[in-house]
C-alpha cells in the first residue's frame, strides 16, 4: 500500500509518484509535494533545472501512456512517428505547465494536474494524426434510418415525427456555421479537435458553437410540443 | 439496438439536457475532478455541470478517461 510504495527521490520532499489511493490517500504528504514541486521550480539554477528535466519526464510518460492507449487506431503510422509526436507533446505541455504555475490552485496533486497538460497536448495531436489524409464533411452523410422493427408502429412513427422536425429546426433556426458544426460533429463523426484544425479555431469555440445549436434545437423542438426529458 | 443507436444519434445532436461547463472550465477542474472520483468523495456534487460536459464532449470525455486511467496506474493508485 502506500506507505510501502517505493518512490523516486526528485529533491527534498519530492516524489513522482505521489500518493492516490481513495482509501490510503494522505493530504498532508501530498500537499507537501505539491508544495516541493513549486518550490523547486520556482528557484533558480541547478535546482530548478533539475525539477525541469523531472517534470519534462513526467509529462513524456504521460504523453506516451496516450499513444499506447490510441496504438490500435493508430497501427498505419510508424513507431518513430508516435514517439516523436509524445516528444512533442511533453515539449509543449512543459511550456504550458511552466508559463501557468501561477494558475495552480492546489485542488488535485501537483502531477495530476501536470499530467492533463501532456494528455491534452498529446490526445489532440494523435487525434489529428490518424484524420491526416481523411477529408472532414460538413454536410450530412446520411440521416440515421428511422426504421424500427423493435418499435411499435405509433412509437416509429413518433420518433420519425421527431427526427423530421430536428431536421426542420436544423435547417431553419441554425447559423450557417452552426449547421456545419453540428453535422460535421455529431452526425458524421468528426472528432472535435480535428475540426478546430481545419476551421483555424480552438476546441472550446467550437464546443461553444455545437452547444449553442444544441441549446436552439432544444428550444425549437420544445416550442413545438416535443417532450425531450429523455434524452 | 435500432432503438438506442437513435437514441445515440439524438443525443449527440441535442447534447444533454442539464447545464453544462465548456471546455474550458471542464480543462481547469478535470483534475480536481478525477482525485475526487477516485477518492470516492461527491464529485459531482462538488464540480456542477462536469458530468453533463462530458456526455456531450466527446474530446473532453477521452481526456477525462486519459487522466483517470493514467492516475489510477500509478504504483498508489
Amino acid at each position: 500500500m502506500l506507505s510501502s510504495t517505493p518512490t523516486v527521490s526528485l529533491g527534498p520532499g519530492m516524489t513522482s509518484r505521489p500518493p492516490i489511493s481513495a482509501a490510503d490517500s494522505d493530504p498532508d504528504r501530498a500537499q507537501a509535494d505539491s508544495r516541493a514541486w513549486l518550490s523547486a521550480l520556482r528557484t533558480a539554477g541547478a535546482e530548478r533545472d533539475q525539477a525541469v528535466a523531472r517534470l519534462h519526464e513526467l509529462l513524456l510518460r504521460a504523453a506516451r501512456f496516450e499513444v499506447s492507449r490510441r496504438r490500435a487506431a493508430l497501427s498505419h503510422v510508424r513507431g518513430e512517428e508516435l514517439d516523436d509526436l509524445a516528444l512533442q507533446a511533453a515539449d509543449d505541455a512543459l511550456v504550458a505547465v511552466l508559463a501557468k504555475l501561477d494558475d495552480y490552485r492546489g485542488a488535485s496533486r501537483f502531477t495530476t494536474w501536470a499530467y492533463k497538460f501532456a494528455l491534452l497536448e498529446a490526445g489532440v495531436r494523435l487525434r489529428r494524426r490518424s484524420w491526416q489524409e481523411r477529408e472532414v464533411v460538413l454536410e450530412p452523410e446520411a440521416w440515421p434510418l428511422m426504421a424500427d422493427a423493435a418499435r411499435s408502429p405509433e412509437s416509429q412513427a413518433e420518433a420519425g415525427e421527431l427526427m423530421q422536425a430536428l431536421k426542420h429546426s436544423i435547417d431553419g433556426c441554425l447559423t450557417h456555421h452552426q449547421r456545419e458544426v453540428l453535422v460535421a460533429l455529431a452526425l458524421n463523426g468528426v472528432p472535435l479537435d480535428v475540426l478546430a484544425g481545419r476551421l483555424n479555431t480552438t476546441r472550446g469555440a467550437l464546443y461553444k458553437t455545437l452547444h449553442d445549436a444544441r441549446r436552439k434545437l432544444r428550444s425549437d423542438l420544445a416550442q413545438k410540443g416535443f417532450t425531450l426529458d429523455s434524452i | 439496438m435500432a432503438k438506442h443507436i437513435h437514441d445515440k444519434t439524438l443525443k449527440r445532436l441535442l447534447g444533454p439536457a442539464e447545464p453544462e461547463l465548456l471546455c474550458d472550465e471542464c480543462f481547469e477542474k478535470l483534475d480536481e475532478y478525477v482525485e475526487l472520483e477516485l477518492q470516492g468523495a461527491q464529485a459531482d456534487a462538488r464540480i456542477p455541470g462536469m458530468r453533463a460536459h462530458l456526455e456531450g464532449c466527446p474530446a473532453c470525455h477521452e481526456d477525462y478517461d486519459s487522466l483517470r486511467e493514467l492516475v489510477q496506474s500509478e504504483p498508489n493508485g
